[in-house]
């Protein structure tokens, strides 16, 4: 039932996340199903929860090259893809790659963005691929980001509209540390300075084939009955607006695969659905009587209303 | 799990023969043993012994892999066999020549036992095998035993076709057919159409060997008998019991002694009117389970004033059936224990209560001629013989000496040690010589009240003969002269009666309370078993389906209810069937028992919580049962979200039993 090899690197990345971002197995753990799920991660979050420590630590322990976008309403999308400019000595325009030619790209504070610049960035994250000047530039691979945004009530923000929303296969929310994390972190001082510190585990070689093996990542019939129930479950629920997309249901799939491969498992069972499933759904789904997006109550409600077998 | 039916051999005939398993041998072996053991008992030894000896060479072949034995061999050993077999009966039919040819037959078919489609007769021989048991016993034991070896080859025939298995999961399938071939038996054994007598002929040898009082009575001929715990009868009253010492039950009348032997008279020589009874004081109603004793007297408690429909009270008194009473049967009747019988009796038949064998006993004869001319009745030439019998000294024991042509004479004056049978028999021929009309009458007497079910109990051993004299205003009077001799004999039983190093067989002596009761609880079975299984004729048939409301079913309704019941039956089957198989799979099932066991330890798994996280939260809240729960949950996991294999549903089964029991963990 244990798949051997790489699963011991696996673990070591997820141990030494620990070590940087205190008391958040599950996120950290959630945030690399997203990865290997090659999909891309949206934390909404107060600012200085760990958001970017989280996104930096993985690209680090991931051996991933890094950048970070800061976004603003004044943004365009040439600042984030990249611009020609004309080259004097060769009379020909080059192309200077933006931030988000990188392995692993932050995208702070997304919806501060306004819809222009932000659907830029989100062609780009669905389509690998950036055309400009009639010209298409792939990106590199593994490509991964994770956007950071405010909670939606703060002003100045422009939010994210469901259409968008839907490109991320993972929404988490990493909240405040608990009691014993804080002090540990108090006591240790700000943990951005340990982070050049950091070995990785893995050269980006490695990582495309992890990716594969866990979408081989074995799903029984059964399974498929339980995601499909799932699925229905938040189609005919009063409480939705409307239920989860053909594409969310792979999205789930993905990364329950993802979450069974990083539990060493050949096989995906239900626990891993229900693991990860708040990440997969609640940005996907608004509430028909608050008009704002399902909370993990909501999701864990409906997990307890479907039996496994 | 279920194994995989292939088609019938024959059904593929024109294929090359399917080769038989090594594996799948032993099986068939075992089947040979199971199904032939139990006629032991009554074949030949030579057979018996030839059947064992040649399963055991066939095992040491199988051991060996060795070559099996040519076929001029075995074709010289059948012949010698069925040889043997027609010398030993002097014929080849009938039943014991039939069962032992098949039984030589099954243990020789092995020895050709190469395809699977020999397998396959060698099957079928069993079950027709089994069948056979019946024609000899069937008691509780051989339905048990014919339970267990039904489940045999059942289960033979899934591990012929299904493969190799686990032991387990192959009984456990047979058992699950065998307990879905339930309903269809209960039914069938309900509502088949019941018809008097068997269904076809038994053979004419299957009457040999019933027990009970023959046609005549000689000194020793009871004795035999008595030594027997066989029961004879069973009767149920339908309120109190008379008193034991008013329990005679009536066999045959002997009025024809030749100086040895008393012989019952040819019914030809009893014409005359019929007989009349007149009942005085309380009567009893009875009704008496009796069991086959190949004679035509139903045992009647002296005297019947109501037979039951069949059977006649013929002019000597005895209550006879049309037919010998072949099968265990039921008879109601209603007695008078006190009763003047044939007040008017035939000259004829008198003038043959007064025969003597001329020139034998002449002491005796002497001896009643002396009361003649002393007394002036019968009654005080009757009481003289009783004082005799009590006063002088004369002894009750099943162990008497031999006499000699003069029998009673060597009785009443020389050996004086006898039972029922020599004082009843010296006490007739002094009442003829001293011309007063008696016979002899032989039957039961007492009984024992069996406390678990309350049925009187009347044994072989319960056997006794007593005489009966005729006087001009009473009619036939009952004299027992074993009374005077030893009394306790009536009041108490015969084990009372005799001396305790007399041989008497150890279930009528029981003196240990818990064997005697082990024992009543074992006849009550056995009673219930023959009221209700072997019981269940015609008229019990129409009672129960009146009470189902099917008044008056001829055979036709029967068997249309019958088959209606048996098509619901199936449906019901089949709907299971195919709602088991679309919603659940064995994996499945055996993951809800393992946490259905899991509940009754204390906690439950809610619906929607999947294997790993059940394990994991009983690991922490029963840390003990942490490594099994984890165990069955990777299984289950394995085989419904995964590969599994079959092997896997059976170690989840296994992890099943493994969980303590609830009553050990409650604390």
């Amino acid at each position: 039932m244990q798949i051997t090899g790489k699963q011991s690197t696996i673990a070591e990345v997820i141990a030494a996340a620990n070590q940087i971002i205190l008391g958040k197995e599950t996120q950290i753990r959630l945030a690399l199903a997203c990865l290997l799920a090659r999909g891309h991660l949206l934390i909404e979050d107060l600012p200085g929860v760990g958001k970017t420590t989280l996104a930096h630590t993985l690209a680090r322990l991931l051996g991933l090259q890094f950048s970070r976008i800061q976004f603003t309403s004044d943004m365009l999308p040439a600042d984030v893809i990249g611009i020609s400019i004309f080259d004097r000595e060769r009379s020909d325009f080059r192309f200077l790659p933006g931030a988000l030619f990188s392995q692993v790209l932050l995208a702070d504070e997304i919806n501060r963005a306004t819809p222009k610049t932000q659907s830029a960035l989100l062609e780009a994250m669905e389509e690998r691929q950036v055309t400009t000047d009639g010209q298409t530039r792939p990106l590199p691979e593994p490509f991964f980001v994770i956007a950071t945004q405010n909670p939606s009530s703060q002003i100045g923000t422009f939010p994210l509209p469901e259409s968008q929303l839907d490109r991320f296969l993972l929404r988490l929310e990493l909240g405040y540390p608990n009691h014993n994390a804080e002090r540990a972190l108090l006591e240790g001082g700000g943990r951005r300075e340990q982070l050049p510190t950091l070995a990785a585990c893995f050269t980006p070689d490695q990582l495309v084939p992890l990716q594969r093996q866990a979408a081989a990542v074995h799903v029984s019939p059964a399974l498929l009955d339980y995601v499909q129930t799932l699925i229905a479950a938040t189609r005919n629920s009063p409480q939705f607006i409307h239920g989860l997309s053909p594409r969310a249901a792979l999205a789930l799939l993905a990364a329950a695969r993802a979450w069974a491969f990083i539990d060493g498992r050949n096989m995906v069972l239900p626990e891993d659905v229900q693991a990860v499933l708040p990440g997969v759904a609640c940005h996907r789904l608004r509430l028909v009587n608050s008009s704002s997006h399902a909370r993990s109550e909501d999701i864990a409600n409906l997990i307890h209303a479907i039996p496994v077998d | 799990m279920t194994p995989a039916l292939k088609p019938w051999p024959f059904m593929a005939s024109t294929k090359a023969p399917q080769p038989l398993e090594h594996g799948a041998i032993p099986w068939l072996l075992a089947v040979a043993l199971v199904t032939a053991a139990p006629h032991a008992s009554h074949l030949p030894l030579w057979l018996t012994l030839f059947v064992g000896g040649a399963l055991l060479w066939r095992s040491w072949l199988w051991r060996q892999q060795a070559r099996l034995p040519a076929r001029w061999l075995l074709m010289l050993v059948v012949f010698a066999g069925v040889a043997g077999i027609g010398w030993e009966f002097r014929t080849l039919f009938g039943r014991d020549a039939g069962v032992a040819l098949i039984v030589f037959f099954m243990a020789l078919k092995p020895m050709e036992m190469r395809t699977r489609r020999d397998s396959m007769v060698v099957v079928m021989l069993g079950f027709f095998l089994l069948l056979t048991h019946y024609f000899y016993l069937q008691s509780i034991p051989t339905g048990l035993w014919l339970l267990a070896a039904t489940t045999l080859l059942t289960a033979t025939l899934i591990r012929l076709y299904g493969g190799a298995q686990p032991l387990g999961a192959i009984v456990h399938y047979a058992g699950l057919l065998l307990a879905q071939a339930l309903p269809f038996m209960l039914i069938i054994f309900l509502l088949f159409p019941r018809v008097t007598g068997p269904l076809w002929g038994l053979p004419q040898d299957a009457y040999s060997g019933l027990t009970g009082l023959s046609d005549r009575m000689s000194p020793g001929s009871l004795n035999k008998l008595i030594q027997s715990g066989a029961i004879a009868f069973r009767v149920q009253f339908a309120g109190e019991l008379p008193p034991k010492s008013n329990l005679y039950w009536r066999g045959p009348v002997f009025d024809d002694y030749d100086g040895m032997t008393w012989r019952a008279l040819p019914r030809g020589d009893r014409a005359g009117s019929p007989p009349v009874v007149e009942a005085r004081g309380k009567t009893y109603s009875y009704v008496s389970t009796l069991e086959a004793h190949n004679q035509r007297w139903l045992l009647a408690l002296d005297l019947p004033t109501r037979q039951p429909e069949g059977s006649v009270l013929a002019r000597s008194l005895e209550t006879l059936s049309r037919e010998p009473v072949r099968s265990r049967a039921r008879y109601a009747f209603t007695s008078a224990p006190d009763f003047i019988a044939n007040r008017q009796e035939s000259p004829a038949l008198l003038q043959q209560a007064l025969r003597l064998p001329p020139r034998l006993n002449p002491r005796s004869r002497e001896l009643a001629a002396s009361w003649r001319a002393t007394f002036n009745s019968p009654q005080q030439i009757s009481d003289a013989a009783l004082r005799l019998f009590r006063q002088e000294a004369f002894f009750y024991t099943l162990q008497p000496p031999l006499l000699g042509e003069h029998a009673v004479d060597d009785f009443l004056f020389a050996t004086r040690r006898g039972f029922c049978e020599h004082y009843a028999s010296a006490y007739v021929v002094l009442m003829r010589a001293a011309d007063i009309p008696a016979r002899v009458v032989a039957g039961y007497q007492g009984g024992e009240i069996n406390p678990i079910d309350g049925y009187l109990t009347v044994r072989q051993s319960d056997a006794h003969a007593w005489a009966e004299i005729w006087l001009a205003d009473r009619g036939w009077v009952r004299v027992d002269p074993t009374a005077a001799v030893a009394p306790s004999r009536i009041e108490e039983g015969i084990e009372a009666a005799l001396p305790a190093d007399d041989p008497l067989p150890a279930l009528v002596r029981i003196d240990t309370d818990w064997l005697r009761d082990l024992r009543n609880r074992w006849e009550a079975a056995n009673n219930s078993w023959n009221q209700w299984v072997l019981g269940y004729n015609p008229q019990r048939q129409r009672e129960l389906l009146s009470r189902l409301g099917l008044d008056e079913p001829d055979w036709r309704s029967m068997t249309s209810a019958l088959a209606m019941l048996c098509a619901i039956a199936l449906l019901f089957v089949t709907v299971w069937t195919f709602w088991q198989r679309t919603t659940t799979t064995p994996a499945q099932r055996a993951w809800q028992r393992f946490c259905t066991r899991i509940k009754r330890l204390g906690i439950t798994r809610a619906d929607w919580e999947g294997p790993l996280a059940f394990a994991a939260r009983v690991a922490r809240e029963q840390p003990q049962l942490a490594a099994l729960c984890h165990e069955a949950a990777s299984i289950f996991a394995d085989l419904h979200y995964g590969n599994g294999t079959p092997e896997q549903l059976q170690q989840l089964k296994n992890c099943t039993r493994r969980l303590p029991s609830s009553w050990r963990h409650t604390s």
